[in-house]
């Protein structure tokens, strides 16, 4: 069993600590750092409550070794808003994307990186995008309709 | 669940991977980690040590060069979907890519890994099996390249010797003529297959001069066709050459009954699925023609 000294830049802020080689990243993420809005839900790859954006790019942070994450940056739901909420999160608000909010904040990361990289994505591809991440309750329109109206607001932002 | 402790080794070279893993006959190789940490997690796998690739520069990319499209084992999946390379000229492999696991696993996901995994249920070993795909492997002794068909020796295994990787896949160019297909039954997304067909073709003519159709996750390995291949191949890709090679592919399945259904309804999906695979493949190849 080994330990290793590993840095991680989450939210913007760097983090060094010792960790044992097994320890997982959202271990790592909720339990040494304090940052409890990452959820853990299936602990087997599937339900992508757990998702966060690692080096910009959504992962289950379940599924990653935290020492395979050193000097890497994550970006977890409370690096979301920066301060306010982000559109994602205003239109999860507005059009009651949730209902018991387990998979929220991994659906909205997921939901980030959509929107980054299809800013108009359509029903389909929306359905497609999420569709690592598991919701139990909404049966997916008003989460959709969420990501629909998080598109408007980051369409109006970059116009305005 | 927590996995069980092992020691981290993150080698910045192949030549120092292969020491570890020679020295560590317990180490396993950490790839994308997307099936390996799972089964860390239910305890179904506990290596000693993990030589993790990340470090080890140039294993990951998709080129053409040689007569053949090359792709670095530490390939993301997420990098096959969004390569017009090879969304434009392979669409088996693209096929492929879509359907393994879901869009946040496949980004980090590995395309070496889910071939050198070697679980009947992954996607990439029957599609690399009707690609006649070779794949080239670093070790101890030199490097050396495997034909697909030598490659799977039987669930979880290989013809990988102790202390070799796998660098790259290679894959026979895309040419006119050519085009191939994937398609898999799945309960649901993000599941294993209760069965997929690959089919890959060659025209010349008009007339089938090449063909190659495997089967995913009704066998202990993935399962090469033969006789379903000899079906298409010689015809025009007729109905009747379909439906021969449907037969065909349904009789090479050696599936067991588990909770994704029986034998027989698994013989039945792979009946269905290569006669769409091959109408899917026959439409590409003469669109590339």
């Amino acid at each position: 069993m080994s330990s290793h000294q590993i840095s991680v830049t989450i939210n913007g802020e760097e983090h060094t600590r010792e960790v044992e080689a097994r320890l997982l990243l959202v271990h790592f993420i909720r339990e040494e750092l304090d940052l409890t809005g990452t959820h853990i839900g299936c602990d087997t790859t599937s339900c992508g409550a757990c998702t966060v954006l690692l080096n910009g790019v959504p992962a289950k942070s379940c599924t990653v070794f935290a020492v395979a994450a050193d000097g890497a940056e994550v970006t977890t739901v409370e690096g979301l808003g920066n301060g306010g909420l982000h559109p994602v999160q205003q239109g999860f608000t507005e059009k009651h994307g949730l209902q018991c909010g387990f998979c929220t904040p991994g659906m909205m990361m997921t939901s980030k990186a959509l929107l980054e990289e299809n800013p108009d994505p359509s029903e389909e591809e929306i359905r497609w995008g999420i569709s690592g991440n598991l919701c139990r309750c909404t049966g997916y329109v008003n989460i959709v309709r969420a990501v629909q109206r998080a598109s408007e607001l980051m369409k109006e932002n970059s116009d305005g | 669940m927590i996995p069980p402790s092992f020691d981290y080794h993150a080698p910045d070279n192949l030549e120092e991977a292969s020491r570890l893993l020679l020295a560590n006959p317990e180490a396993k190789l950490l790839a994308g980690g997307h099936s390996l940490i799972p089964m860390m997690r239910f305890r179904l796998a506990e290596p000693a040590a993990l030589v993790d690739l990340r470090k080890i520069p140039g294993l990951s990319g998709i080129r053409e060069e040689g007569g053949s499209l090359c792709i670095g084992a530490m390939t993301r999946e997420s990098e096959l979907e969004k390569s017009d390379l090879v969304q434009s000229r392979y669409p088996l492999l693209a096929d492929t890519t879509r359907v393994i696991a879901d869009p946040v696993v496949r980004n980090l996901a590995t395309v070496g890994g889910n071939v050198a995994h070697a679980d009947p249920g992954n996607d990439h070993p029957a599609a690399m099996l009707a690609y006649r795909a070779s794949f080239v492997a670093c070790g101890p002794s030199g490097e050396r390249t495997i034909a697909a068909s030598d490659f799977f020796t039987g669930p979880f295994s290989t013809c990988l010797e102790a202390g070799e990787i796998l660098t790259e896949i290679r894959i026979p160019a895309s040419g006119a003529g050519s085009g191939g297909a994937y398609q898999k039954f799945e309960r649901k997304v993000g599941d294993y297959a209760v069965a997929a067909v690959a089919v890959q073709l060659q025209l010349d003519g008009g007339q089938v001069a090449g063909a190659g159709v495997a089967l995913t996750n009704v066998g202990l390995t993935a399962i090469q066709a033969g006789a379903a291949e000899a079906a298409l191949v010689g015809s025009d890709g007729g109905d009747a050459a379909l439906d021969a090679a449907a037969e065909a592919a349904a009789a090479a399945a050696d599936p067991g009954d588990d909770h994704r259904g029986s034998a027989d309804y698994k013989r039945a999906v792979v009946r269905v699925l290569t006669h769409r695979a091959a109408a899917s493949a026959l439409a590409r190849a003469r669109e590339a023609s």
